[in-house]
């Protein structure tokens, strides 16, 4: 069985559809991206998984569970983390407080006990502490610990928002353009992270992206999506120079010349 | 500049950073205790006073600087807190349990009655909160078998141990009364702040979509919030009825609200202490007027009395705030501090902040 199986899943924003009639399966262990123009309506697949929208139509399953049942704040119990498109970290708070939030769905205490601190709660923080130092270890975060995310540079960002997914321990995590804005150095961190998020920590990745270099490095899979609808599966070389995705992104009378140059379909404008 | 060597995640969990922090605290409770031995009933009254609306504020400052919803209704809450208290020790409750209950109905009352409002946000919250601000005198006027009405009234003393302990006739004892609540209210304040729920308040003042999206229950978390928030309220509502002995449908009234407001936006919005400082401004400000006018009429019989100079002032230093210092009086704290620890590596953009407090969120 898939890890994550959508079903012809339909959204609607008054007379746009945003994504129509998709349908996709993400196998455990896969790195699975999700390529497109502008408006292609990846992000709003996404914004689905979160449980941000409600399809018009379709279903989503996630390890034998029906997502469209649950609430939003339940989602993360799953095992489903996200990053976003752009940057919502908790801004006022240092990063060592932005990824203990990320353990909020392995907290153990209630109300009470958190008021009164008992020693439960105590060897509780003591336990997500360490979960968080290890993401802290694995995306060299340490000279960031007790900074305050609003003076932090955008690339750092990226990262600790990174961080925060992975703080949840999730099976599948939702990568939001995680390149967007990142110089090449951090690009390259990037994918690096990504790969070793798949092979060492054995968590599923689906991820949108415009850096067809970042996609064709990491991803076992990808889907090109246009105006809403799949347009081509498969690894991203049979994506790259499949006519239909050529000509969503070039136009019908640049199918010739770009059957030429495969690399040329970038679209970095975010 | 002291640099604290860190060998355990205790260091980072625990109340004090390091013994010299904790060594100051506890210096501040020394002085504190020992302060009935220093100054006269009087100004330990005023004392007493700045520990109750600091509690008050510090209720304010859970809901409004820790969770970013604001609220002019908190006038309200002590309200509820107050008569909620008079009532049970009227019906022969002992205080050390109708204290405490009277701070645990206006928390759940308040909760009840904000619960349809909360899924607002800004100013739209602060509009809905205002409402039950300008609505509190009418419903203690229309509960008068209880409330007294606008007649009011008497609110009766503290037994405590055998102990009558009341404002005028036992102040001292009073003042302590009120330092215990507020250490207590400090300590479980302090408690949540470092502990899964106190954190997704934070998460919510800053990111509710992201907050959401780490598993977070807004309406939940928001309750809870507003649960502490209007019982730390209804706690200083119970005390404010014995320091002022009497009242009625017009003790608790907007202007309080308003007030609780400026009090922890002067002191500095999202910092504990910035409660302390505020309620410290909103006492200190009126006394040193009376004393300042004194002194002018005694000196040089120059007799100057502006109807409206406490508010006046009390508003221009709010203006003040707001343009100059955003991070109110704990913010010029944290900034002086910061210039003498790194001297003279201070920079000025050191405490930039990018998001505005209480923006009115869109629905993403």
């Amino acid at each position: 069985m898939s890890l994550l199986e959508l079903k012809n899943v339909t959204q609607r924003f008054g007379g746009v559809v945003a994504v129509n009639d998709v349908s996709m399966t993400v196998e455990e262990g896969e790195v699975f991206a999700l390529v497109g123009p502008n408006g292609a309506g990846k992000s709003t697949v996404f914004n689905l998984l979160s449980r941000f929208y409600t399809p018009a139509e379709g279903t989503i399953r996630f390890n034998g569970h029906d997502v469209l049942a649950l609430a939003p704040d339940q989602v993360p119990d799953l095992g489903i983390a996200r990053t976003f498109q752009n940057i919502e970290l908790f801004e006022n708070s240092t990063v060592l407080y932005n990824l203990l939030i990320g353990r909020h769905r392995h907290r153990t205490s209630n109300m009470f006990t958190d008021l009164i601190f008992t020693p439960g709660v105590r060897a509780a923080e003591k336990e997500h502490r360490e979960a968080v130092e290890e993401v802290i270890d694995f995306l060299d975060l340490q000279a960031y610990r007790d900074k305050m995310i609003a003076g932090l540079p955008y690339g750092v960002r990226k990262v600790v928002e990174l961080g925060r997914a992975l703080a949840t321990k999730p099976k599948l995590l939702l990568l939001d353009e995680p390149a967007s804005g990142l110089s090449v150095e951090e690009t390259q961190d990037m994918a690096f992270w990504i790969e070793d998020i798949q092979k060492q920590m054995g968590i599923t990745v689906l991820m949108v992206e415009h850096d067809m270099g970042l996609v064709s490095a990491v991803s076992t899979r990808v889907m090109a999506l246009a105006e809403g609808a799949e347009l081509a599966t498969g690894t991203a070389v049979e994506v790259q120079s499949h006519p239909a995705v050529i000509e969503a992104y070039l136009g019908t009378s640049g199918i010739q010349k770009a059957g030429h140059q495969p690399n040329k379909k970038k679209d970095n404008a975010a | 500049m002291r640099f604290v060597f860190k060998t355990s995640y205790d260091a980072d969990i625990n109340w004090f950073k390091h013994k010299y922090q904790a060594f100051w605290y506890v210096l501040l409770l020394a002085i504190m205790l020992a302060a009935p031995l220093f100054i006269g009933s009087y100004f330990i009254g005023e004392f007493a006073l700045v520990l109750i609306f600091s509690v008050a504020a510090m209720g304010l400052m859970l809901l409004t600087g820790h969770t970013g919803l604001p609220s002019l209704g908190h006038a309200a809450f002590m309200a509820m807190g107050c008569f909620a208290n008079v009532l049970m020790l009227n019906a022969g409750i002992p205080w050390l349990i109708a204290f405490p209950l009277s701070g645990i109905i206006a928390g759940l009352a308040g909760t009840l009655i904000m619960l349809p409002v909360l899924r607002l946000h800004g100013v739209y919250l602060a509009l809905a909160t205002l409402a039950l601000s300008i609505l509190i005198a009418d419903i203690v006027v229309l509960a008068e078998p209880w409330t007294g009405g606008v007649a009011g009234m008497i609110v009766p003393p503290i037994s405590l141990f055998g102990q009558e302990i009341d404002r005028f006739g036992t102040p001292f004892l009073f003042y302590y009364v009120c330092l215990a609540v507020t250490v207590l209210v400090v300590m479980l304040y302090r408690n949540l702040l470092r502990s899964p729920l106190g954190r997704s308040f934070l998460a919510i003042r800053d990111s509710e979509v992201s907050a959401q999206a780490m598993g977070i229950h807004l309406a939940q978390t928001k309750a809870r919030s507003l649960f502490l928030s209007a019982t730390f309220a209804g706690l200083a509502g119970a005390l404010f009825g014995h320091s002022a002995g009497y009242v009625n449908s017009e003790t608790f009234d907007l202007v309080l609200s308003i007030n609780l407001l400026i009090m922890i936006v002067i002191g500095g919005l999202g910092f504990m202490h910035g409660a302390f400082l505020g309620a410290v401004v909103y006492t200190v400000i009126p006394l040193a007027l009376a004393i300042f006018r004194t002194f002018l009429q005694t000196a040089f019989d120059i007799n100057i009395n502006i109807p409206g100079m406490e508010a006046g002032i009390f508003a221009g230093i709010l203006i003040i705030m707001l343009l100059f210092e955003p991070m109110g009086l704990y913010g010029v704290w944290l900034k002086l501090r910061t210039y003498f620890e790194l001297f003279p590596f201070y920079r000025k953009d050191m405490f930039k902040r990018q998001k505005s407090y209480l923006k009115t969120e869109r629905v993403q």
